[in-house]
């Protein structure tokens, strides 16, 4: 196995995802399948090869120093699933009931 | 009006003659929109009253002659947002989203009086190669509606082979428009990474991703990309090359063109009739006065592994923002923060998009940063070199668009390893930055046949030319699915 069920829980907590154990064999089985095809690139000798993380031919590019006006706040809110009084509605952030 | 019989230079020449009025043609469309996509499943969200208003303006200030795009209906794949008009990215994650803004391509089409008539069906968060991954609907093939349209871009695909639209948008990370373009007939462009402006394209994977267009022939798709192309300052990546009019000499004809084959895109993998079909390309090519050699893009075979390993990292970290905190689904009876993180997440992505995540989460994570995501990056160099080499010495790579045609519904549905090889000559492009165009060249069981040419960086004109005079000299774009067409 080039994963085990531990290591895909290990990665789904990263992930902020979780799993039901049946999910997990699933997901396990399927991981193992495709990480087995990316190990291929091992034998690609890459001694001193540069990586590529882009392909793009800009450079940093610089705007002049002039305030712009931004995005209406109203506007931003509108997709906010809870609000209240302008701010943005989360449960509590430790355990335990919501407040009131 | 028959969007088969049609192309935008003739469509334009009757609004222009005024045959019938822009509102006439845009109601027409959606006749048939609704007549034919009950069968198609192509379009997510229609975008009816917005856009007979838009005709009635363009109407009373009247058609610009000069300007073929003018009052003509285009569709959009539904992850280019639009501002007051839903995008989901076919995600449950998005089910209720109304952008607030609009994506730099769509103000550009807006700015040529092309009128959005609707968001197109695609794989979640375009992961995918069949459109079997939306959250919402099955989007069929437009000539065999047991088949998939491909993907990610199906519904962009399968709008314009039905005759629905003239014109569509789609994306391109991996192959998502050409694939989707070789499997439903039609002409797919991928252009040069930075021809296009990404602002509004929700993000999958930033060093891959490109907007191009979908479209019958290959003039009008070049026009398509006249409107949209060019240097935005919302996106840094977007490149600052002068945009020429990729119309100009594209029937010139490729009398002296250097065409390349890479041995390494006529292998074992490859459907006898695809191979077949790409032979007579090649044999329509040196017919033409092209000189077409057989090369080596020795590292091609790694595109696969490099991209899954790259644009699921990448997706992984794109995909952070949908936390269910600012925008999108939530999920219900939350207990605390870390429940409506991880809730939300595994209830509002479907099970592709996780696979990617998850994937990426890993290749980026301690203890294997440097055997996956260094090692493919290193990898991608060699590919990129490989390109490098060929165009020292050619005008333009060619090869099939995909191994096969399309294949049925549910097929591969549970076998994801399977569906990732559909990629593998279309991949290498994107992890290069190449443009990249697939176009009509063939049948096998009645199934479209997809021809894909490469050029060079930022020369679009080529791939333009070559594609024109193919199209000139075969009749392959002219058949036309059974379903659809007449409005």
């Amino acid at each position: 196995m080039a994963i085990s069920a531990n290591e895909v829980k290990h990665v789904a907590g990263l992930a902020k995802l979780a799993f039901s154990d049946e999910e997990l064999e699933k997901f396990t089985g399927q991981m193992d399948e495709i990480i087995k095809m990316v190990q291929q690139l091992e034998e690609v000798d890459t001694t001193d090869v540069p990586v590529t993380m882009h392909v793009t031919d800009a450079v940093n590019r610089m705007r002049e120093d002039v305030a712009q006006k931004g995005m209406d706040r109203d506007l931003l809110m509108k997709n906010v699933p809870e609000s209240q009084d302008g701010y943005v509605k989360v449960p509590a952030i430790l355990d335990g009931s919501e407040e009131e | 009006m028959d969007y088969f019989k049609n192309d935008i230079a003739s469509l334009h020449d009757g609004l222009v003659k005024k045959e019938y009025s822009v509102e006439e043609l845009t109601k027409s469309t959606f006749e048939n929109i609704k007549k034919t996509d009950a069968k198609i499943e192509a379009f997510l969200t229609l975008n009816e009253q917005a856009a007979l208003k838009q005709a009635q303006a363009i109407d009373d200030r009247g058609v610009d002659a000069n300007n073929l795009l003018d009052g003509l209906a285009i569709g959009i794949k539904d992850n280019i947002v639009t501002k007051d008009l839903k995008t989901t990215a076919a995600s449950k994650m998005l089910e209720n989203f109304m952008p607030i803004y609009n994506a730099t391509v769509m103000d550009k089409l807006n700015e040529a009086g092309m009128i959005n008539v609707g968001k197109l069906n695609m794989d979640e968060f375009a992961m995918g190669g069949s459109t079997e991954h939306s959250a919402f609907k099955k989007t069929k093939n437009a000539w065999d509606q047991t088949k998939v349209p491909g993907g990610s871009s199906g519904g962009s695909a399968a709008a314009v082979a039905s005759g629905q639209v003239i014109a569509s948008l789609g994306s391109d990370t991996g192959g998502s428009i050409r694939q989707p373009a070789a499997f439903n007939g039609i002409v797919g462009v991928k252009p040069t990474y930075g021809r296009v402006s990404r602002y509004g394209l929700i993000a999958f994977a930033s060093s891959l991703d490109q907007i191009g267009p979908l479209t019958r022939t290959v003039k009008d798709n070049a026009l398509v990309l006249n409107a949209i192309a060019g240097q935005d300052s919302h996106d840094f990546t977007s490149s600052a090359q002068a945009v020429p009019d990729f119309t100009e000499g594209i029937a010139d004809g490729v009398k002296g063109m250097k065409i390349a084959v890479p041995k390494e895109f006529m292998g074992e993998g490859v459907q006898p009739e695809v191979r077949e079909a790409v032979k007579n390309a090649i044999a329509t090519f040196e017919k033409l006065g092209a000189t077409v050699d057989e090369v080596s893009l020795p590292h091609s075979k790694y595109g696969v592994p490099v991209y899954y390993i790259m644009a699921s990292s990448e997706a992984s970290s794109n995909l952070q923002r949908f936390d269910g905190i600012r925008y999108g689904f939530r999920a219900k009876d939350v207990k605390n923060l870390e429940d409506v993180y991880v809730r939300t997440r595994s209830e509002g992505f479907g099970d592709e998009v996780k696979r990617r995540i998850m994937l990426g989460t890993f290749s980026l994570s301690a203890g294997s940063y440097d055997a996956f995501f260094k090692k493919a990056a290193q990898v991608r160099t060699l590919i990129c070199q490989d390109f490098a080499n060929v165009f020292a010495d050619y005008d333009l790579i060619l090869g099939p668009t995909a191994p096969t045609v399309a294949f049925g519904i549910g097929e591969e549905l549970n076998d994801p390893l399977t569906m990732y090889l559909n990629d593998i000559l279309t991949i290498p492009v994107n992890l290069a930055g190449l443009p990249g165009m697939s176009l009509p060249a063939g049948f096998a069981n009645g199934l479209p046949i997809g021809l894909q040419l490469i050029a060079n960086a930022y020369d679009e004109k080529t791939m333009y030319k070559a594609g024109y005079a193919f199209e000139q000299a075969t009749d392959f774009h002219k058949q036309t699915p059974k379903i659809g067409g007449q409005n």
